[in-house]
């Protein structure tokens, strides 16, 4: 594959995963959408770092890996915790933080 | 390393032990650890006294011993650095020859108070900043010892804090005395701008070889003075001393005899060479002497309190320390300071042993007839008052007397005159508190009465030694009338104190001391005329002038002129300067940040929706704009 196919790709994949965050309207869903748009970013280095023949992109891709496992992991727990307080996972049910 | 530059760090090590292990410490234990590092610095005095004794006629008169150097900056050095020549021999004898006897006399008059090991750790760290004062050789490093006494004072006057009036004592002293500091420091700069250096060493070379202008010289003589009368509480900052006698009596006798107040007599005949370059800021020395030896004297002749008397007595007698060096008699000042050490420290201890018998009692009108139950402490008092009051064949005597020839030989029969004055006064004030005290009717209160006692042995034998040396110490400087070697303290401080030149000739001294001994004997007499003969008599002398006797009562209402002319306004005025800067300027400025804050806080508060989304598509908004930014 070409190195614009994969970039193409991962724009597609990222543009998806936006607009999935804003159409959804429960919390699991609008996260599985911010994955997306990582995955999509990784996509995105590995593509270019075939194309350029470095490795290091290829590296920052483990790190962003990495970065979103964390992620993941903070993210359920406090998706979790909502649902447990407010029976729903609704994000329009997560308005504490107004001014 | 010499032995005298061991001698301030014994009491300082005492200090620091009794601070950090003072309370867990018993009675005993913390009173005998500070006794003992005095002793040690007694003892390293004693030794480094008697080396310089016997030196020979080559040996040098001034050691000088550089512990490190303090602070080296572009062209300014100041060592830390030692000096040992015949004054600082005196003085440290003195500081703590009479500081180790208050010691062990505290040993028996605090063994009551709760807070001994904090008594005691001040006592040595006081101790321990007067010898630095007096061995330190530059001005910076007295200026050290100088703060520390201060320090002390302040710490021991309000030793009893929970007692307003003397928390307020203490406070006094201290601010008083920063008045006088401030006037040092200046002089002390000026100094150091005008020489390059702050070693008494290295002034006096610049003095002598005329690197210093005469108005220079004026100046910053005229400065040190300032911080002399602060210190030595003569006019115009005397008002500090008086009220310093809310601190417990034996501090009383340390701040009066021993360290403390001696210091600007010290400093001036320390910086003689100055002052003899600058002769004007002499005659202000004398005068101010002169005038407060009359001054504090008159004061003293009614006041009721036995220890303000006493503390009215030590101003007048600074005063004729200050009149000797004024007139060029350092040696004689340093001789009086000397003598009166002994005399004053005894006087205070005595009626410390006083009011230790009576249950605290100070008032003099609550007294009477103590002769017969007081068999020790009434000779001593009595011993002490003598010398005080110049009688023949003490110490005082000789020591005022070679202050009065000195002002005659100058030709300054006016500041002669007054310090003959002073010298009935003196006779007459003592042998009020004398007669007051010891003789008449008992007029004491039912507890007094019931608990009165002789001092115990600790109190008392200070007390012995202290009349041995009232008696004795004005031998080692006998007038110059019976010959010119007579004087074997002037003849130990010539090479580093001068004293005065020019003679009356034999006959006018014999006569002088003739005429200073009648003096005496007229106060005295007239104080037995009107305290046991005529007893009336004060009362109707009162009666008549009231507005005199209250005003020497009230010391020339100088408390409440000082009050009236600087403490008031000055509060006014920071009370003004709070209103309006610290709290229209200041808290505005920083009550202003915090209200702006919330201000523009509830401002923008509406974009925080709450929604997710919104906060996404401004985040979207923003990258989209900052991408496209970057691309376009």
């Amino acid at each position: 594959m070409t190195t614009g196919a994969v970039v193409g790709l991962s724009l597609v994949l990222f543009v998806l995963g936006v607009i999935a965050f804003f159409v959804k309207r429960d919390l699991l869903t609008q996260f599985m959408a911010v994955e997306i748009m990582l995955n999509a970013a990784n996509l995105a280095f590995l593509g270019l770092a075939q194309g350029a023949e470095r490795l290091d992109a290829q590296v920052i891709v483990f790190l962003v890996m990495t970065v979103a496992a964390a992620e993941a992991a903070v993210g359920l727990a406090i998706i979790l915790l909502v649902f447990r307080r407010k029976k729903s996972i609704a994000s329009k049910d997560f308005r504490t933080l107004r001014g | 390393m010499p032995a005298f530059t061991l001698i301030p760090f014994a009491p300082a090590a005492g200090a620091l032990v009794l601070f950090f292990f003072g309370r867990r410490l018993g009675r005993k234990a913390v009173s005998l650890i500070a006794s003992a590092a005095v002793a040690v610095s007694l003892a390293l005095s004693v030794v480094a006294f008697l080396n310089l004794l016997s030196r020979g006629a080559s040996g040098p008169d001034v050691t000088i011993h550089r512990l490190f150097t303090w602070i080296s900056s572009g062209a300014l050095r100041v060592e830390a650095a030692l000096r040992f020549d015949a004054l600082a021999a005196v003085m440290t004898l003195v500081v703590s020859g009479v500081g180790l006897l208050i010691h062990v006399y505290s040993a028996g008059y605090m063994t009551r108070d709760r807070d001994v090991a904090r008594y005691f750790a001040c006592l040595n760290l006081f101790t321990f900043a007067m010898l630095l004062l007096v061995l330190a050789d530059n001005l910076i490093l007295l200026f050290v010892g100088w703060e520390g006494v201060g320090l002390c004072s302040y710490l021991l006057i309000g030793f009893w804090f929970e007692k307003p009036s003397a928390a307020a004592a203490g406070k006094k002293a201290f601010l008083v005395n920063r008045i006088g500091d401030a006037g040092f420091l200046l002089g002390i700069l000026f100094l150091l701008v005008a020489t390059g250096t702050t070693s008494f060493a290295g002034i006096d070379e610049a003095v002598t070889a005329g690197a210093i202008t005469p108005s220079l010289a004026v100046c910053s003589a005229l400065l040190l003075l300032i911080g002399a009368v602060g210190k030595s509480a003569q006019i115009p900052l005397s008002v500090w001393l008086p009220d310093a006698m809310e601190g417990p009596t034996p501090v009383s006798a340390l701040i009066h005899a021993a360290t403390m107040v001696t210091a600007g007599v010290y400093l001036i005949a320390r910086m003689n060479v100055l002052y003899a370059f600058a002769p004007i800021a002499g005659q202000v020395v004398a005068w101010v002497g002169a005038l407060t030896a009359v001054y504090a004297g008159t004061i003293a002749l009614v006041q009721n309190d036995i220890k303000r008397v006493l503390a009215y007595s030590t101003i007048s007698q600074l005063g004729y320390m200050f009149l000797g060096c004024g007139v060029g008699a350092y040696a004689a000042g340093v001789f009086h300071l000397f003598t009166h050490a002994f005399f004053k420290g005894l006087l205070f201890l005595a009626a410390g042993s006083v009011i230790h018998a009576l249950s605290g009692e100070q008032d003099l009108r609550k007294m009477g007839g103590l002769r017969k139950h007081l068999p020790l402490t009434y000779p001593v008092f009595l011993i002490g008052a003598l010398a005080i009051a110049g009688v023949p064949f003490l110490s005082g005597f000789f020591s005022k007397d070679a202050i009065l020839v000195s002002a005659f030989s100058q030709g300054r029969w006016a500041l002669g005159t007054l310090g003959l004055a002073g010298a009935a006064l003196t006779a007459f004030y003592m042998f009020r508190l004398v007669f007051l005290a010891f003789f008449g009717d008992a007029r004491l209160t039912l507890e007094a009465k019931t608990h009165l006692h002789e001092s115990p042995p600790v109190m008392t034998w200070p007390l012995l030694i202290l009349a041995g040396f009232s008696v004795l110490a004005g031998y080692l400087g006998l007038p110059l009338a019976l010959g010119k070697n007579a004087n074997l303290f002037f003849r130990f401080l010539e090479p580093i104190v001068p004293s005065a030149e020019g003679h009356l000739g034999r006959s006018a001294e014999w006569g002088l001391m003739l005429l200073s001994a009648a003096s005496a004997v007229a106060g005295i007499g007239l104080a037995y005329l009107f305290y046991i003969r005529k007893t009336a008599l004060p009362g109707r002398w009162a009666a008549r002038r009231p507005g005199l006797h209250r005003l020497l009562l009230h010391g020339y209402h100088v408390d409440n002129f000082y009050g009236a002319v600087v403490v008031k306004p000055l509060i006014r005025g920071s009370e003004a300067v709070y209103r309006s800067f610290d709290l229209g300027v200041i808290d505005a400025l920083v009550d202003g940040t915090g209200k702006a804050a919330r201000f523009l806080g509830r401002a923008f508060a509406f974009l925080q929706t709450g929604w997710i989304k919104d906060y996404a598509l401004a985040f979207l908004l923003g990258v989209t704009i900052f991408l496209g930014a970057l691309l376009f």
